[in-house]
């Protein structure tokens, strides 16, 4: 039997939720999950059960209205323990990276984050997680069960299942999570809700070609010509202070993996191609053709980007309008 | 207020990776302070300036650790604390183990989110259940107040604001401070600064690296074509062949 944490915010899942489930199904069939939340979570039951969690355990309470990282390491802990579980699937988001170890460590268990591989050979689980900023990939052996593991983000795809309901249990709390010794008291949305690029299946990037903030309104708009593409930006615009470190990709930035990358005006630096590598399709759009983006870009387009990018998005919207 | 800083010793980000075995080829190998790790001796200094009190610098590892826990005396801790083994071991939870035995006594604990050789955002939360104390993990900012602190850490599409009680395990993320560079005289003060070595307590390895590989090429990039004639093109290989329009 394998264990997803099912991630959620207030009342509603995240989509990590359902890559830990995705992930914990490469390990085993048995998939057992857990969500946490304030009075209303249990309705979320049923879509992790179509997803392929067999059984999910629902945890109620007021205290789990914001992340409550004791309470809920506590609970997991607990649960993981007592139902003998092979492995516990989290995913490495800023709550799987919180969380998981926190686990791991209560359990004294083997321990692999951003995770791209899970695999099973007899006793042992094998796992793949990238070093040094993706520039090498370690196959990590976790000994002992259980084995706590932390799946890249939009690595294990979601993918529905036809299975029967899952059975659904209602569990209590480990201890008071009103209790808690750290809080979170207040969850700021940034900038209207908008999508993260860690989470977003399209991703537009903009570097310094754009020459200054004021011009960030071109990537934007290209983000919106394909409906729900997230705005990155590279290492040296948010240094300049362009935008938030929030939108950074790369090595001291977000590791994204996006099924689309769009890179403008990015040169490619080592530590920008740490953290998006791993696109499906990479384009490129600069005005130097000897930048290293090229090496890396599927498709690229050597220009002025002032030029290029409004026909892209002109362009993505006539396509999605008759596509 | 005591706060212990740990700091690792790590390859230079844009150092070429070769691998050598299960380990990278250290041959002409530039290491250097974790930069995460230097935003918490960054919050470290801030924080003495404000209310006084003492710093540790912390690092396991081999001796050529004690490199950079020079780093971060010049930087101006006050004294380190070197736990010495025989290269670096991968497990968290082992290291985890052997700091948490030095880490005990502190009023805060600061140290990165993350290394940048093993990627594993693991440590601050796994030393704060070693030590039963409260954790919060990758802040962008910080205050201590007296016994009570607050945080704020980034999750996806926000930020989330938090409080917790001292003494605490907090880890740093980028965003959160400048770190200042060590001046001259505080290379050469940090000569003179008391350092400890002792050997590290281990704990159990659970975690074995099997093998170390480069990672599979991306196919050679292709330009496709120059400026706004090329986009056409460009429209058609999305829909065609990368199928993501």
């Amino acid at each position: 039997m394998i264990f997803a944490f099912a991630e959620s915010r207030g009342t509603s899942l995240r989509k990590a939720a359902f890559e830990a489930i995705s992930a914990a199904r490469e390990l085993g069939d048995d998939v057992h999950a857990l969500v946490v939340g304030p009075s209303g979570i249990a309705a979320s039951a049923q879509e992790l059960g179509a997803y392929g969690a067999k059984k999910v355990f629902v945890c109620e309470h007021a205290g789990f209205a914001q992340y409550n990282p004791e309470a809920t390491a506590a609970l997991l802990a607990e649960r993981v323990k007592v139902g003998g579980y092979r492995a516990v699937v989290f995913v490495s988001t800023a709550q799987g990276r919180d969380l998981a170890p926190r686990v791991a460590a209560k359990l004294g268990a083997a321990f692999a984050p951003d995770v791209t591989s899970v695999a099973t050979s007899g006793d042992e689980i094998v796992v793949t997680h990238p070093v040094y900023s993706g520039k090498a990939i370690a196959a990590l052996v976790l000994n002992g069960a259980p084995a706590v593991i932390a799946a890249r983000p939009s690595t294990f795809q979601p993918a529905r299942t036809d299975g029967a309901s899952p059975s659904v249990e209602t569990i209590a709390p480990v201890g008071d999570p009103s209790a808690s010794r750290v809080v979170v008291t207040e969850l700021k949305i940034g900038g209207g809700g908008k999508l993260d690029v860690s989470e977003a299946a399209i991703v537009v990037s903009g570097g310094r070609g754009l020459k200054g903030p004021e011009h960030f309104n071109l990537v934007e708009d290209l983000a919106a010509s394909f409906g729900n593409a997230a705005v990155g930006a590279s290492r040296a615009v948010v240094d300049a202070g362009w935008r938030p470190h929030s939108d950074q990709v790369g090595q001291t930035g977000k590791v994204v993996s996006p099924d689309l990358y769009v890179a403008v005006g990015i040169s490619g630096a080592i530590q920008h191609l740490a953290g998006m590598r791993t696109a499906k399709t990479i384009v490129a759009i600069n005005r130097d053709k000897d930048a290293p983006i090229f090496k890396v870009a599927d498709y690229g387009i050597v220009g002025d980007a002032f030029e290029i990018v409004p026909a892209l998005a002109a362009a993505v919207r006539e396509a999605r309008r008759s596509g | 207020m005591k706060i212990a800083v740990c700091i690792k010793r790590v390859p230079d980000t844009e150092t070429r990776i070769k691998v050598a075995g299960t380990k990278i080829d250290e041959t002409g190998v530039k290491f250097i302070a974790n930069p995460y790790d230097e935003f918490a001796v960054e919050a470290a200094l801030q924080l003495k300036q404000k209310s006084g009190g003492e710093i540790v610098a912390i690092s396991l590892g081999p001796d050529s650790a004690q490199e950079t826990i020079r780093t971060a005396l010049a930087m101006g801790a006050d004294r380190g604390v070197h736990l010495k083994t025989d290269g670096q071991p991968y497990d968290t939870l082992s290291v985890a183990q052997a700091l948490a035995v030095e880490l005990k006594g502190y009023d805060l604990i600061l140290l990165g989110k993350m290394a940048i050789d093993d990627y594993n955002h693991a440590m601050a939360p796994a030393l704060a259940e070693i030590l039963g104390l409260p954790c919060v993990s990758a802040v962008t900012a910080l205050t201590i107040d007296g016994a009570k602190g607050t945080a704020e850490r980034e999750v996806e599409g926000g930020t989330e604001v938090l409080s917790f009680p001292l003494p605490a395990v907090i880890s740093t993320d980028k965003g959160l401070n400048k770190p200042r560079l060590p001046t001259l005289p505080g290379i050469m003060a940090a000569k003179k600064k008391p350092m400890e070595s002792k050997p590290a307590a281990l704990g159990a390895a659970r975690v074995t690296v099997r093998s170390l590989a480069l990672p599979p090429e991306r196919p050679a990039g292709r330009i496709i074509g120059e400026g706004a004639a090329a986009v056409p093109e460009l429209i058609r290989l999305l829909q065609t062949e990368a199928k993501v329009l």
